[in-house]
Parts: structure tokens; sequence; C-alpha cells
């Protein structure tokens, strides 16, 4: 009988053996070379003893904090910049309630019924509700994580929150737009929150891109005092029902809103 | 649904998620780089740790492999896998990396003084361990990261990606520029060269096993 080489077992063993079931057949049949294998297969059991040191559950944010302030501007083709999906989300909201304005007006023209107006805000109301709902979602996490940040190593001096920042400028933008748009709504308490997180993520956007434990800690309790991240949650919360609800009464939505503006 | 079916899903799923991130970062979204590097950070650093053997460098090709990675992003084609496509970086600067670090370590490598390395009673004291220096398996431990220094950059790193993370011997045959069968060759002389050294060893450790005198 013609023993395997040491070559065949490895690839074998690997699992990069052309003749796979040849391999199999001899060595249920050859002593030998089993006994062969049950040495390689030692070795390689034994390197697979080796540690690898745990990185941390949360090392992919570590490795984002070393980085993304290292990383350049990407200038996409103008198309895919006015395509990005966060802008897309706030373009959209505005588009569709201009256009809910535009039909609505239209249909009220020809008959003038309460039915009609009373629609014409349910659907103005809920293209809000879905966008401002997203857009607290998103601030919600950023001011989490904010809060969450820290030196992974506590010799570390400076803690890089670059990130957090270049996100609170994108959230402002979208905020203002949200804000006035509430405005114009009528819905003062939920442009009031709006206009409390503005302030927020101003502050966020304008702190220096590192600093240290005791600054973070600073902005920190400035987002606790305000008590941002409890209105967020309660109002995206509110938001949330009333996208749910698949045909909310008009009587409702009236009640909801003025609840909100007594904040 | 069986187990691997739902792996496969996952898998689908991880990279549909994937080429979604890569899209909007090339739109010019730079945030959603950030989901690429917390979804496969950890894997790069596993592969570069068993590749460079230290968790300073390990970190450094970590960083790196996904800088490049963004840098290059514009080359990575829609319908190849991110997390494949990283990991070639990083096997590829993590070459660069040992290379690199061969070289500092031999010009900080002070000279050795005349006859001291002929001396078998040098060799002696630092090469044998006693119980009270070392248990057994630490020694076995350093033997082993011993024997994947002493390996080639191309043989460790064929035998890490292939023995220890699973990749095709085509993608080896990529990061190492050479074709399959070469590659193939290249897995072969790393557990032949690794089994020459720890067999002895490990062969002790199994009799002594067996007769049932392991300490």
């Amino acid at each position: 009988m013609n023993h395997m080489t040491e070559e065949q077992l490895i690839a074998y063993r690997e699992g990069i053996a052309e003749q796979r079931a040849a391999i199999s057949d001899h060595l249920a049949a050859c002593e030998e070379c089993r006994a062969e294998m049950e040495r390689i297969e030692a070795v390689l059991s034994a390197l697979d003893t080796l540690p690898v040191p745990d990185p941390g559950a949360d090392y992919g944010r570590h490795v984002w904090q070393q980085i993304g302030p290292r990383l350049p501007e990407k200038r996409g083709r103008w198309w895919q910049m006015w395509m990005a999906p966060r802008r897309l989300v706030a373009l959209a909201a505005v588009a569709a309630l201009i256009i809910a304005a535009f039909l609505a007006g239209r249909m009220s023209r020809r008959d003038h019924g309460v039915d009609n107006i009373a629609s014409r805000e349910q659907v103005r109301e809920r293209v809000l509700i879905v966008a401002v709902g997203e857009h607290l979602g998103h601030s919600e996490r950023m001011l989490v994580e904010l809060s969450n940040a820290g030196p992974s190593d506590p010799a570390q001096k400076q803690v890089n929150i670059s990130a957090e920042q270049r996100r609170a400028e994108d959230l402002l933008e979208e905020n203002r737009m949200y804000r006035q748009t509430a405005l114009q709504e009528g819905d003062a308490g939920l442009a009031n929150v709006l206009d409390d997180l503005e302030r927020v993520l101003l502050d966020v956007a304008h702190s220096p891109s590192e600093v240290t434990p005791k600054q973070l800690e600073a902005i920190r309790q400035k987002i606790e005092a305000r008590g941002i991240l409890f209105e967020v949650r309660v109002v995206g919360k509110e938001l949330q029902q009333r996208q749910e609800a698949s045909q909310p009464a008009p009587a409702q939505n009236d009640s909801a809103k003025k609840e909100r503006n007594k904040v | 649904m069986n187990r691997m079916q739902q792996s496969i899903e996952n898998a689908q799923a991880i990279a549909t998620s994937d080429a979604l991130a890569v899209e909007r970062t090339l739109a010019g979204e730079r945030d959603a780089f950030r989901v690429l590097v917390e979804r496969h950070s950890q894997n790069v650093f596993r592969l570069a740790y068993r590749m460079t053997g230290n968790r300073q460098d390990a970190e450094e090709v970590v960083q790196e492999a996904f800088l490049r990675a963004y840098q290059k992003l514009g080359q990575f084609e829609a319908r190849a896998n991110f997390g494949t496509w990283v990991y070639r970086i990083a096997a590829n600067y993590a070459i660069d990396r040992m290379r690199q670090r061969q070289k500092e370590d031999a010009r900080r490598e002070p000279p050795r003084a005349e006859g001291v390395e002929d001396d078998p009673m040098n060799r002696v004291a630092d090469d044998a361990p006693t119980p009270e220096r070392l248990t057994q398996s630490l020694e076995l431990r350093k033997q082993m990261e011993q024997a994947l220094a002493a390996l080639s950059h191309a043989e460790r790193t064929a035998f890490v990606m292939r023995h220890w993370e699973g990749c095709g011997i085509e993608e080896i045959a990529v990061v190492l520029k050479s074709n399959s069968g070469a590659a193939k060759n290249t897995v072969f002389r790393a557990v032949q060269k690794l089994r020459l050294a720890l067999e002895p060893m490990v062969g002790t450790k199994i009799q002594a096993r067996a007769m049932g005198t392991e300490s």
C-alpha cells in the first residue's frame, strides 16, 4: 500500500486537498497514516490554544475615535450629495408637506367641507411626525454616545469627540428646518423641544474636537441639566404612538398638540 | 430553519448592510463608514494579532487597514464583500509591518560580546526551563510563539489566513501576490516547519498524558 505524503495529509487537514475522498478512504484503512495524521493534529491543536487578547466590546468604537478625525472629507458627486439619505429624509419631508398643502388646497377649493381641512391637517402632521420622529431618534443616539464617551485608557488626557461633533453639525441643519416647520404648523410644543435640542446640538458642534475628561464631564452635565434626553425620548415616544395609530381622530391630535404646547 | 441557513442569511444581511454603508460613504457621508469600522474591527484585530504576534502592532494594523480602505473605497467593487476586502488590506499591511519590525529589531539588537554565543553553558541557562521559572504550558506557549515568529512573513500569513481565519486559497494567493499552487505550498511549508519545531515538545506532552505523569 502506498502511504500518503506529509503534504497530502496537511492539505487534507487544512481543507485544501484535491482528492479528499481518496485520502479519507486511505486514512480509514491505514493505521500508519492515521498515526501520522494524529501527530500533525496534535501540533495544530496545541497551536489553537494560543490566546488572542480580547480587545473589548467597544473596540470598534475606539478604532473609530482614533481614525474618524483622520479621514478626509469625501466629496461625493453633486447628485450623490443631494441623494445622501440623511439630507434626503429632511428634503423629502419638507417636499411632502408642500405637496400635501397644495393637494389639500386644491381639494378644499372644490369642496369647502370641514372634512377636507381636517384631512389636509392630518396629512401634513403625519409627514412631520415621521420625519421628526426619525430626527429625534438620531439625535438621541448621538447624545447617548456622547454621554458614554470616555478615554479608553485612564491615562489618556484627551478624548476625541470629533465624530459626534460632525453628527451634531448635520443634525443641527435638519433641526432648524423641522423647528421652523413645526412653528408654521402651529405645533409650539414640538418647536420648543426642537429649540432646546438645537441649543445642545450647538454646544456640541462648537466644542473643541479634543476635550479633557473634565470638559467632557461638563458637556455631559449640561445635557443632563437641560433634561434634553428625557424631553427627546418623551416626544419621540409620543410621535411614535401617533404614527402607529392608523387613523388618529382629529380631536385626539389637537389634544396631544395642546398638551405639548403647555411645555 | 437550520443553523447553517440562518448563518448564511445573517452573512447576506451583513453584506447588504455593508454595501449600503459603502454607498453612503462614497456619497460623502463620512459617518456611514463608522458602521463598517465598528462591525469589522474585532475580526481584523484577531487576524492582525495572529500575524504580528503583539497587540501594539495589531492595533496599528487595524487602524491603518481602515484608513487605507477609506482612501481606496472608490476602487471597491460593489459586488465584493467588504469584510473580505478589508481583511486583505489588513493582511497586506501586517506583512509590511512585520518587515518593518524585523528591521527595527535588527537595528536595536545590541552586538553580542565575543565568545558569549559559543558558550554552551550560556545556552543551557537560557533555554532549559526549570519548574521554578516556568510551567510546562507556559514554556510550550513560548515555543509556539517562537516557532510562529521563525516562519517567513509569507508562511505566517498563509498559515494564519488558512488555519485560523479559514480564508480561501485564492484569497491567500491575492495577498501573497502569487498563484493558488504557490499559496498551497506556502501553507504546507508553514505547517511542516511548525511541526518540526513543536512536535518534540507536543509529543512529550502527549506521552506524559498517556503515562499519567503530566504536571
